[in-house]
C-alpha cells in the first residue's frame, strides 16, 4: 500500500517556529486542541513505554528485590554475568535459536511463491496456511507437546514412513529439544512471513518476469535472477522481524519444555523471567534485559533503514 | 506444471498447517483412551461431547472465558478510542511539535518492548495495580501501530467534509466524532480486530501481573489447568479447542484484514 497524498487542507505555514511565544492566537488554539487529543496516549506511552527505557537502564545498576529500597551496585551485575553459568547457557540458546531465521525465510518465500498464482480457491489455501498464526501459543504448544511425545503421532508417522528406526523423545532429549521447539516456532510463524513475501511478490510487475521468459530464461533462472533481487526489501524486513522474535523467544519454551531438559532450551527471555518475576531479582533481570536489548537494537538498526525507505506507508 | 499437481502440493501444505489443529479436535471428542500409543486413533467414533461438559463443569473454564471476554472488550475499546484520538491531530491539524511527536512515536516501534516489562511491573507495584485488570490493560492501552494505522486513514478523509462541518460551527470534538470517525470506520474495525486477536492470545503479561487464578484469562488459565489435570488430556484438549474456536471463526470471516499484510504490527 502506498502512502496516500496529503489532503489539500492545511493551516497557513509561517516558517520555522522555535516555541509557543511567536504563535498567533489561532495557532495556539490549534496546538491546545491537538495536545488535548494526544494527551491520554502520550501520558500512557510516557509511563509505560518511554519511562521504562530510561529507568530500565538505571535499574540495571541497582540491587532491587521490590521489598527493600534499591541499593546502588554500579556495574556489578554486568561483571557477575561474565561468570554466570546460566547467563551463558541462556545467551547461547537464544543465539542458536537464530537458526530458525534463514529456514523460515526460505520456506515462507517458497510458500508465498506457491500461493502467488491465482487459482480457484487459493484464498482458502492462504487462510489455511495463516491459521496457526492466529491461534494461541498455549493451545498449540500443548498440542505439539502431545504430538511430539515418544509415543505420539509425529513419531508414529516417521517410523511408519521409515524416516526413523525407532521413536524419539523430541522434547525430552537434551540434544533435540531446542530444535523441536524451533520447529514449532517455524510451524506457527510460516503463514505470517508468507504474507510479507506475498505482498512483496505482488508488487513485482509480471511483465518483467514475462520478458525474461520470452528471452529464453528458465523458471528457476527468472526466480533467482529477477524475482529474488526484487524481493530484497521484503527479505530484509521479514528476516529482521523474525530475528528479533527469535532472540526474544519465550512462550513456546515456557509451554512446551519449561527450559529443560537440562537447561537445553533455557533462553535469555526465560532467564530474565525467572530472575525478575520468580526470584524478584529486578536489578539483575534489568541488566540481562539491557544485554538482550543491545542485541535487538543492533537488529532494529537494520529494521529502521527498511522503515525509512518505506516512509510511513505499510508494506 | 499441471493443475492437479499444483492442487496436490497446496493440499499437502494445508495438511501440514491444519492437521495439528484437527488432531487437537480429535483428542477432544474421543470418549476413552489416551492421546498416545501406536497406531494413533485419528478418527474417534462415535465422537462425544463429554469432555467439553467435563471441562466446562468441573474446571473453572466459564470463569476464564468471562475474564478473557472482559479483558478483550476493554482492551479493544481503549485502543480504538485512544489511538483514534491521538491519530487525528497527527493527520489533520498543523501544530507546533507535530513532527517531534510523530518521530517520538515512530521510535517506539524499534524499542525492544521486553525491557519495559520489568520496569512496568515495578511501576504497577508502586501504583498498587499488580493482580488487577487495570495492570494487565494499561501498558498496552495505546498501540503505536494503531496510531499510525488510523493516521493513514484520517489522511484520506476529504477536506470538504471537514470544512462543511466547520462552517456549521461544529467543535473540534464534534468534527472528530461525527465527521471523521464514521469515515475511517473500516480502519477502526481493522484495529479492533488485530487487538482482539492479540489480547485473546496474550499470555506472558497476564501471567506476570495476575496472581489470583480466578482472575486468569483463558491462555493463562488453560496452562494452569493442564498442570492440575495432567491426567485428563482429553479434557485439557477440549479446553484448548474451546479457546481456539472463537478465534478461528473470527479469522475465517475477516481473513482479508490479516492477509493484506500490515506487518508494522509485528514490530511493536
Amino acid at each position: 500500500m502506498e502512502a496516500r497524498a496529503r489532503p489539500a487542507r492545511a493551516a497557513v505555514r509561517t516558517g520555522a517556529r522555535t516555541g509557543f511565544r511567536g504563535l498567533t492566537r489561532r495557532e495556539r488554539r490549534a496546538a491546545a486542541v491537538a495536545y488535548a487529543f494526544l494527551a491520554p496516549a502520550l501520558v500512557l506511552l510516557g509511563v509505560f513505554t518511554f519511562y521504562p527505557v530510561l529507568f530500565g537502564a538505571a535499574l540495571a545498576l541497582f540491587d532491587y528485590d521490590v521489598i527493600s529500597p534499591p541499593r546502588y551496585v554500579g556495574l556489578a551485575h554486568f561483571r557477575e554475568m561474565a561468570t554466570d553459568r546460566y547467563f551463558w547457557i541462556a545467551l547461547g540458546n537464544s543465539v542458536k535459536f537464530l537458526l530458525v531465521v534463514p529456514v523460515l525465510q526460505v520456506l515462507s518465500i517458497g510458500l508465498a511463491a506457491a500461493v502467488n498464482r491465482p487459482v480457484r480457491g487459493i484464498r482458502w489455501f492462504r487462510a489455511a496456511y495463516y491459521l496457526p498464526v492466529v491461534t494461541s501459543m498455549v493451545a498449540v504448544g500443548l498440542m505439539w507437546r502431545w504430538l511430539l511425545e515418544q509415543d505420539g503421532v509425529v513419531n508414529w508417522l516417521l517410523v511408519r514412513t521409515g524416516v526413523l528406526a525407532r521413536p524419539v523423545a523430541w522434547l525430552g532429549d537434551p540434544d533435540l529439544a531446542l530444535y523441536a521447539v524451533m520447529f514449532v516456532t517455524l510451524w506457527k510463524g510460516l503463514g505470517f512471513y508468507m504474507v510479507i513475501y506475498l505482498v512483496g511478490l505482488q508488487a513485482i510487475s509480471p511483465e518483467v518476469e514475462e520478458a525474461a521468459v520470452v528471452d529464453g530464461a528458465t523458471r528457476w533462472q527468472v526466480f533467482r535472477d529477477i524475482t529474488l533481487p526484487l524481493l530484497r526489501p521484503s527479505i530484509l524486513l521479514a528476516s529482521t522481524i523474525s530475528a528479533i522474535a527469535a532472540l526474544k523467544v519465550f512462550e513456546e519454551v515456557y509451554v512446551m519444555t519449561g527450559g529443560g531438559p537440562m537447561f537445553r532450551t533455557y533462553t535469555m527471555f526465560f532467564y530474565i523471567f525467572d530472575r525478575g518475576f520468580q526470584q524478584l531479582d529486578m536489578g539483575y533481570a534489568a541488566a540481562l534485559a539491557v544485554v538482550l536489548a543491545v542485541a535487538i537494537l543492533a537488529l532494529s538498526a537494520v529494521n529502521f533503514r527498511v522503515f525509512r525507505e518505506g516512509g510511513w506507508s505499510y508494506h | 506444471m499441471g493443475l492437479a499437481v499444483r492442487y496436490a502440493g497446496l493440499t499437502a501444505l494445508a495438511a501440514f498447517s491444519v492437521f495439528p489443529l484437527l488432531w487437537l479436535l480429535s483428542i477432544a471428542v474421543r470418549a476413552t483412551g489416551g492421546v498416545f500409543g501406536f497406531p494413533p486413533e485419528l478418527l474417534p467414533w462415535p465422537p462425544t461431547a463429554a469432555n467439553f461438559v467435563t471441562v466446562w463443569e468441573t474446571m473453572p473454564l466459564p470463569r476464564f472465558f468471562a475474564n478473557t471476554v472482559l479483558l478483550c472488550g476493554a482492551a479493544v475499546a481503549l485502543n480504538v478510542v485512544l489511538c483514534a484520538m491521538a491519530a487525528y491531530p497527527l493527520a489533520r491539524i498543523e501544530f507546533p511539535g507535530r513532527k517531534l511527536v510523530a518521530a517520538l512515536l515512530l521510535s517506539t516501534l524499534m524499542l525492544p518492548g521486553h525491557v519495559g516489562m520489568i520496569v512496568n511491573f515495578v511501576t504497577l507495584l508502586r501504583l498498587g495495580l499488580v493482580d488487577t485488570y487495570a495492570g494487565v490493560l494499561l501498558p498496552g492501552a495505546v498501540s503505536v501501530f494503531g496510531i499510525f494505522l488510523l493516521r493513514q486513514a484520517f489522511l484520506t478523509v476529504p477536506a470538504e467534509l471537514e470544512d462543511a462541518a466547520r462552517l456549521d460551527g461544529a467543535s473540534e470534538w464534534a468534527i472528530w466524532w461525527r465527521v471523521m470517525l464514521p469515515v475511517v470506520a473500516p480502519a477502526l474495525a481493522a484495529l479492533a480486530l488485530f487487538e482482539f486477536v492479540a489480547v485473546w492470545n496474550s499470555f506472558l503479561w497476564p501471567l506476570i501481573v495476575l496472581k489470583t487464578p480466578e482472575k486468569y484469562p483463558l491462555a493463562v488459565g488453560l496452562l494452569y489447568l493442564s498442570g492440575l489435570f495432567a491426567h485428563n488430556t482429553r479434557a485439557v484438549a477440549a479446553g484448548a479447542v474451546l479457546m481456539t474456536v472463537p478465534i478461528v471463526v473470527v479469522f475465517l470471516f475477516t481473513q482479508r484484514y490479516f492477509l493484506r499484510g500490515l506487518t508494522v504490527g509485528a514490530v511493536r
